[in-house]
């Protein structure tokens, strides 16, 4: 190619794409649409995510993550927020979002139609996150191993103590879990921090493994693989309604327990499909999808019907669970670094 | 001119006059309204006034199309290329979503100033074009022998590795020096870099627990040993003995490393675990009490082995194929005996081999999340502890910032000390000479160690595949042992309605996003990563060590960071890519392409450099030089990095797992979920069904690739050229 020849085809073209420039035209785009993170099971997502399209009609993008991750990914994305509602997962990293004002403030008409504890972990979170469901920290055992083993059926927390389930009990690192920085926190506010730690220490001699996952000594009991552990009662009901050989128990001293929350995200790109979801899902028939999807904790709508397999709130000695303190992250940086210091390291 | 200059030339004007500038989601309502309107010029023009100088540099580039002044042609693109990128990207990171970015331009210019959204394909192939450019003009003014391949393909590497590694990358690490306020505190990092959790060496002394850097580094050299061992021995037996099981024993060495992670540390639970299958055989039967041992070091230790033995094997493989019989029956006719030949010639030869496998199998190693997530118990690593450290109670990711630090320093490590193993030596063996000779048969004692360590492993690994074979058909694995199907049908059903098929298991959506973006990964992975080796071995230039060092750092650092940083670095303009699938394809090529790197690197260094030259001496380029000669003799490379990027693309878990959105959930990340709720029936299905597809699709790689042929007799009876290389 000669470069005469280069030269006007090339000056050809950048004038023809130049002129084309010029013809321009607008666009515009507008959906009905709303991006949600979920952090409870899948099966239940799904349910909530159907239930609401087929209701309203707008499209939902839904993922599944677990809460710790979405905390990191909606503060990752902060500067430019992809989701528009955070619906599930345990309250701690939902009480941390909205400390941190990644939240949006937001009062629904249903408020007066949900339990105390809902009410009150939205007021301490200053309006910014709502409690959906509640669910209470306890231990379980595997039936068929105390049976074997001659092992009195634990009842309380100081049973877990006895020198019979030495190196038989499972429960979370509370680094990882929420699950288990829930029963750190517990156990502080039952006893008092000294003596709290006290217990912990003593309980360290009985736990085989701190587990990553909150939920997996539950899947270990069942198993077998240990004879208790410490999850959430809920989680540990899975098991039992798939027949495993697991007894749940509500410790006789009294137990801690988390709130499942939901929070719209600050800057949400959908707000309107935001709050509209909201409203809904604190309704009883939102609220009942999750025993359908085998998952049984205790909704926070007051009307809505509590699943038969939920472990009974009345059966249940709750403690006053200072959501507002022991969210804070001044005082779980104080506490974690504690248990750290004085009860993973210690020897067996 | 070339014509390709004047074409990217071209592109350039195509980029900023006619492609939509910003965004790569916007929904676009006509042709006209997605061709020209959104185009750069077009938003100059109504405002956006910054966009308009870039006009210069794409004049600039004309000059020479003008003039014919050879001498100048190479300054004005040089200047053309290099102006034109200087803008582009000044722009882009001046100017953010919500108005400037930095703070000396709001004071400058007023609060909050123009806003833009990030770049899209306009903006992709305007900058794309002055960077070929720029290289052309390097080419013009003799750069790497006047050579604008060459040039062009540092240049892109470079660019690509400097947008999807560093950047991301140094956005993350800065956080390591930050508090969680975001505020500079070096005596913040100081405090968590020398903490006692990371270093304490209290196992020493009594029964405390060690640091977790020990933990890693310990279990890291464990693991590149052995896979490098076994490896070996799997390779042996396949190239050098006439065993009759090679098929099997190839598969069987394969399997792991198709298999999504959580499966086979679930599977070892159910094997070893307390009320495992295998330890109520021993209980009953000779009395060994039930016990724990599984869960910690052994258990990992295990679960790794099964994992990385096949990478070890795919590196040792093409390395072992590769050695010139030769110089062995050189040693033989000076009356070696075998044992000494293997010794002295053969085993020194597989040098790059080892190496290269051993630091694969310790990378792997320490950037593994899966294994010790199920079975570590209490034997804590780096992966594990930096994923906690960001989405874990405590929520500090400069924590996971610094743990991420001392991670990468051991890989870099372990990089450097190859490097030092392996020094200046010449390892050629594929030369254009003939070397027709029979590669010889293993001495004895080296055959009979290759059978040991093999075939235990691999029955071992057939009992592992049992069990999740067994495990995805059965109601409850380790309880309740029905026959069933329903956990198949749950994920994969497919139901028949009035418009068709209707696909409404719950596993489809992440099945297809899964097989897409692992389809697309594969072979951008296998081209970046063979040319990038091409360049490492084949071309001298300045900056070279510390190019090859950016092409191995994506993959020494742990997927969870890496996932948080294309979050960090990725969601807001210049260059914001969150939420589609190409951020997850970029993701998967940038961590895979250091295997493609390191096996081109292996392969290529057996590859005499008289065959390139002679190409060249002919009078071919070095683009035909590559594509006739280096790539044909490259075909174990190829399969290699192909296989392994296209398999990771579908077993990933820790990098994705941030990076997933609705429309693009991955396999991996809905397993996890599964195993979460602890549905491991479905998990264990869903995983066989992906091991399906990834062995088809490794025999369609196998058959698109093909064989590579180098003249030489088989050393064993039988085997035809298809068994040799039917499973890499």
């Amino acid at each position: 190619m000669s470069l005469k020849k280069s030269f006007a085809a090339a000056t050809a073209m950048a004038g023809a794409i130049t002129a084309l420039s010029f013809m321009a035209a607008g666009s515009a785009r507008a959906q009905g649409a709303l991006v949600m993170y979920c952090g409870v099971q899948e099966e239940w997502c799904r349910a909530m995510t159907t239930a609401f399209e087929r209701e309203t009609g707008i499209k939902v993008s839904m993922t599944r993550k677990s809460s710790g991750e979405i905390y990191a990914q909606v503060k990752a994305e902060s500067q430019n927020p992809r989701a528009d509602i955070w619906w599930g997962g345990t309250g701690d990293p939902h009480m941390q979002a909205a400390e941190e004002g990644l939240t949006e403030e937001y009062k629904s008409p249903k408020m007066s139609e949900l339990q105390d504890w809902a009410v009150r972990q939205w007021e301490q979170s200053k309006n910014r996150t709502v409690g959906i469901y509640s669910g209470a920290l306890g231990f379980g055992y595997n039936t068929d191993l105390v049976q074997s083993k001659k092992i009195p059926e634990p009842k309380c927390w100081a049973d877990l103590l006895k020198p019979e389930l030495k190196d038989e009990v499972q429960v979370a690192d509370p680094n990882s879990s929420g699950t288990a920085y829930t029963l750190l926190a517990t156990i502080v506010q039952i006893m008092g921090e000294d003596k709290g730690f006290e217990y912990l220490k003593a309980l360290h001699k009985n736990v085989n493994q701190y587990t990553k996952s909150g939920a997996a000594p539950a899947k270990a009991v069942a198993l077998g693989e240990t004879t208790a552990g410490i999850t959430f009662m809920h989680d540990m009901v899975t098991m039992v309604v798939d027949k495993a050989p697991v007894k749940v128990v509500a410790p006789c001293e009294g137990t801690g327990y988390e709130i499942g929350s939901m929070s719209i995200i600050k800057g949400a790109k959908n707000m309107d499909s935001a709050k509209k979801f909201y409203d809904w899902a604190l309704t009883a028939d939102a609220q009942k999808l999750g025993a359908d999807a085998k998952s049984y904790q205790v909704p926070s709508n007051k009307n809505t019907p509590v699943p038969p397999q939920a472990p009974k709130l009345t059966d249940i000695k709750l403690i006053n669970f200072d959501f507002a303190k022991y969210g804070s992250s001044a005082e779980r940086k104080r506490l974690l670094s504690k248990w750290d210091n004085e009860v993973k390291n210690l020897p067996k | 001119m070339s014509r390709a200059t004047l074409g990217w030339i071209v592109l350039g004007w195509v980029g900023f006059a006619l492609l939509p500038w910003y965004g790569f989601n916007g929904a676009a309502s006509s042709v006209s309204d997605y061709f020209v309107s959104g185009s750069a010029l077009v938003h100059g023009l109504r405002g956006a006034w910054w966009l308009l100088p870039i006009l210069v540099p794409l004049g600039m580039a004309l000059v020479p199309v003008l003039r014919a002044g050879e001498a100048t042609k190479g300054r004005w693109l040089v200047a053309a290329g290099l102006s034109g990128l200087a803008l582009i990207i000044l722009q882009g990171f001046a100017i953010g979503l919500n108005g400037w970015t930095l703070d000396i331009l709001r004071s400058a210019f007023g609060e909050p100033g123009p806003r833009q959204a990030g770049m899209g394909y306009g903006a992709a192939l305007t900058s794309t074009a002055f960077l070929i450019v720029l290289c052309h003009g390097l080419a013009a003014r003799g750069w790497c022998r006047g050579d604008a391949f060459v040039t062009s393909s540092i240049g892109v590497v470079i660019a690509l590795i400097t947008v999807f590694v560093f950047f991301p990358v140094t956005t993350i690490l800065a956080s390591a020096f930050a508090d969680n306020n975001g505020n500079f505190a070096p005596a913040e990092f100081v405090a968590k870099f020398l903490d006692k959790s990371i270093w304490g060496l209290d196992c020493l002394s009594s029964n405390l627990r060690c640091g977790v850097a020990w933990n890693t580094l310990f279990l890291g050299l464990l693991v590149g040993v052995g896979t490098t061992a076994l490896g070996l021995a799997f390779a042996l037996i396949a190239t050098r003995t006439g065993f009759r099981y090679k098929k099997l024993l190839r598969v069987m060495s394969v399997l792991p490393i198709i298999t999504p992670p959580f499966v086979i540390g679930l599977a070892l639970i159910l094997l070893f675990g307390r009320s495992g299958a295998l330890s109520a055989v021993l209980w009953d039967w000779f009395g060994i009490p039930r016990s724990r041992w599984i869960y910690g070091l052994p258990g990992v230790l295990i679960a790794q082995l099964l994992a990385f033995t096949p990478i070890a094997f795919l590196v040792l493989i093409g390395v072992v194929q590769g050695i010139s019989p030769t110089l062995e029956e050189a040693s033989q006719t000076l009356r070696a005996k075998s044992w000494t030949t293997f010794w002295t010639v053969t085993l020194p030869l597989m040098r790059p081999g080892l190496a290269n496998a051993f630091l694969l199998g310790f990378v792997e190693s320490l950037a593994d999340f899966g294994n010790p997530l199920v079975l570590g118990g209490n034997y804590e690593v780096l992966s594990t502890k930096i994923f906690f450290a960001v989405v874990g109670a405590q929520q500090d990711q400069g924590r996971a910032a610094v743990l991420s630090i001392i991670l990468l320093a051991f890989t870099l490590g372990a990089f450097w000390l190859q490097h030092a193993w392996l020094g200046k030596k010449v390892y050629t063996t594929v030369t254009g000479k003939g070397d027709s000779g029979i590669p010889l048969p293993l001495p004895r004692r080296v055959a009979l160690a290759s059978y040991l360590t093999a075939i235990p492993w691999a029955m071992f690994t057939v009992v592992i595949y049992v069990m999740i074979g067994v495990g995805a058909f059965v109601r409850s694995m380790g309880r309740d042992y029905t026959p069933t199907l329903e956990h198949f049908l749950t994920a994969f059903r497919i139901e028949r309605s009035g418009s068709g098929l209707y696909f409404s298991g719950s596993a489809w959506d992440s099945f297809f996003a899964t097989v897409k973006v692992a389809a697309l990964s594969a072979p951008l992975t296998a081209a970046i990563g063979l040319l990038t080796a091409y360049l490492l071995t084949r071309q001298r230039f300045s900056g070279q060590r510390s190019f090859e060092f950016g092409t191995l750092l994506s993959f020494a650092i742990p997927g969870t960071v890496v996932g948080v940083s294309y979050i960090l670095a990725f969601n807001v303009p210049p260059i914001e890519i969150t939420g589609t699938g190409f951020i997850l394809v970029m993701c998967f090529v940038f961590r895979n392409m250091p295997v493609g790197v390191r096996s081109g690197i292996a392969t290529l260094s057996q590859i005499d450099k008289s065959l390139d030259e002679a190409s060249l001496t002919l009078g071919a380029r070095s683009a035909t030089t590559m594509r006739r000669v280096v790539l044909p003799l490259l075909r174990p490379a190829i399969v290699a990095s192909l296989v392994y990027s296209f398999v990771r693309a579908m077993t990933a878990v820790s990098a994705v797992i941030f990076l997933v959105t609705a429309e693009y959930n991955m396999a991996t990340t809905y397993i996890v979920g599964r195993v979460e709720a602890g549905e491991f029936g479905l998990a264990i299905a869903y995983s066989t069904v992906l091991i399906v597809v990834m062995l088809l699709a490794i025999v369609a790689i196998q058959l698109a690739v093909g064989e590579r042929r180098l003249g030489r007799r088989s050393a064993s009876t039988a085997p035809s050229p298809v068994a040799v290389q039917a499973v890499p």
